[in-house]
């Protein structure tokens, strides 16, 4: 494993004074994907509000050895940490390129890379992303996070509720990502993460209970099916 | 005829100073979630400095009259800016408590104005032109009307090309939408926090400055009468859309003025049926996003 960029520790939030993250550890590598698996409500896409401080957190995140957990969000994200929310949340009443240019960071922002990964975009310019479809939102959401030269992504359930063929299209763009930043991607489509993910953290009750090689862990029938209650063979 | 263009024209006009004082309540809930009763005390303070420029430079010249709009456009944004540098920013996610302590600025700046300007109304005098009427198809309007209609349109067209055209506008629209999104993106919404209470508090400067003029006479009370069909408006316009805002105002106004003639001077009681109807039939206003 190369150094990590991302290393969690001892991490636990809260919603409304619920624990959802009770303590949890790992660390992500400089590159590649690492996704992070677990059953519903295991607290996978709370750890990465957390780690954002979107949520009430406490432990200690450090991005490339730097302290970001003392930040408020915008200087984390500020820090390089891109963030594509699971639902999207594009805005709706803003149109494509207004939803674009919002996340515009950089003095030179990649947007020939952007263009290039999703032409789709390029032509729906002026349409209101409220209009759009779920996979062109979802296109809209993971282009913001690339516009950027981010250090990591913080990608949440990018393939929830799409179609199989657009599926396809958001995990190619990832993979086209992953060559220029690492990853840290939750995702419930197993397949995805065959495709996808180097390594993989499996989150249960709150806390980190096994990591390893994506692949070594899919492959793996019974601990998949203790650990995720799934059988990965099913989804091979 | 003549009567229903002089109800319908005066009424467009009430409607304009309710929207001059409502379009900042309302970006201000939008964005922040926090309904400022502090508002008033913007549009009475602006309204007694605008009161003294027009003292000092002649209130029958176009000019003074227009400097003491400017003025109090001004004042009303500093005001508005130390508000919430000072007394929202450090309760920052704390609705409640922020609506309180615009609740306690509200009722000591009336106390604050009596004590300095006195707990009588001060009668002001402006252009004589604004005490003439104009006439339109056979009705007599009074020409306060037109200069409240002109500032109202100038004001929603400066704002409109605000938030679409800049990129600060853009965040606010934004940020009334999904507010921690905009943070994820990167982006100190805080700033624009200040900035919407800087142009809620100007629009509502340029609103008492004009509300005196309106009214003939200024007191530490004028900004609390307004505020309350301000809120109205504001609610029955949709909270947080700017639209909402100057449809709902013009809409309540036009009613209230019918009412008030045409149905013996019920016209507030009829403006709070409307707000319950509003409430009752459609919770998020006319043009409000459910939550």
């Amino acid at each position: 494993m190369s150094a990590p960029i991302l290393t969690v520790s001892h991490l636990s939030a809260s919603i409304a004074g619920q624990q959802v993250v009770e303590d949890v550890s790992f660390q992500v590598p400089a590159t590649g994907i690492t996704a992070v698996l677990g059953r519903n409500g295991v607290g996978k896409t709370s750890t990465i509000r957390g780690i954002l401080g979107l949520i009430s957190r406490r432990g200690e995140v450090t991005l490339a050895g730097e302290r970001i957990d003392t930040l408020p969000t915008y200087r984390i994200v500020q820090r390089g940490v891109g963030y594509v929310p699971e639902d999207r949340e594009v805005f709706a009443a803003l149109t494509v390129a207004e939803n674009l240019a919002l996340a515009e960071r950089d003095k030179k922002p990649r947007r020939e890379f952007v263009a290039e990964l999703f032409p789709d975009l390029v032509a729906r310019r002026a349409q209101l992303a409220g209009t759009l479809s779920g996979g062109q939102q979802q296109m809209v959401s993971v282009a913001r996070a690339l516009l950027n030269e981010n250090r990591i992504l913080l990608v949440d359930e990018p393939t929830k509720g799409l179609a199989p063929k657009i599926v396809g299209e958001v995990a190619q763009a990832l993979q086209e990502a992953a060559k220029i930043v690492p990853i840290l991607l939750v995702e419930q489509n197993l397949d995805v993460v065959r495709r996808l993910a180097d390594d993989a953290i499996v989150i249960a009750g709150g806390r980190v209970v096994h990591t390893g090689k994506a692949r070594e862990i899919l492959d793996d029938d019974a601990l998949t099916t203790r650990l995720l209650g799934v059988s990965a063979e099913a989804h091979a | 005829m003549s009567s229903i263009v002089l109800i319908l024209l005066t009424g467009v006009g009430l409607g304009a100073l309710y929207f001059l004082v409502a379009s900042g309540l309302s970006l201000i809930y939008g964005l922040m979630h926090v309904l400022n009763f502090a508002h008033g005390a913007f549009l009475t303070l602006s309204a007694f400095i605008g009161w003294q420029v027009a003292q000092a430079l002649g209130t029958a010249s176009w000019g003074s009259f227009v400097v003491s709009i400017l003025v109090g456009a001004l004042v009303g944004a500093v005001f508005a800016t130390l508000t919430e540098l000072v007394l929202i920013r450090p309760l920052y996610e704390r609705h409640i408590e922020q609506v309180l302590v615009t609740v306690g600025l509200s009722f000591a700046a009336v106390a604050l104005f009596e004590g300095i300007w006195g707990t009588d109304a001060v009668n002001i005098a402006g252009p004589a032109w604004l005490k003439e009427t104009t006439e339109i198809l056979g009705a007599r309007i009074p020409n306060t009307y037109w200069v409240l209609m002109l500032a109202a349109a100038l004001v929603l067209v400066a704002l409109v090309l605000f938030l679409k055209k800049t990129r600060y506008g853009m965040i606010i629209r934004a940020g009334v939408e999904n507010r921690s999104m905009v943070t994820a993106l990167g982006i100190d919404v805080r700033r624009s926090f200040t900035l919407v209470f800087a142009i809620g508090g100007a629009a509502a400067g340029i609103g008492g400055v004009l509300a005196m003029h309106y009214t003939t006479f200024v007191s530490a009370h004028l900004g609390a009468t307004l505020l309350i069909f301000a809120f109205i408006v504001t609610v029955i316009g949709g909270l947080g859309s700017l639209t909402g805002a100057a449809i709902a105002s013009v809409l309540v106004a036009v009613l209230q003025q019918f009412a008030n003639v045409y149905l013996s001077g019920t016209g507030d009681f009829i403006v709070v049926v409307l707000l319950a109807v509003v409430l009752l039939v459609r919770p998020t206003g006319l043009m409000g996003r459910k939550a």
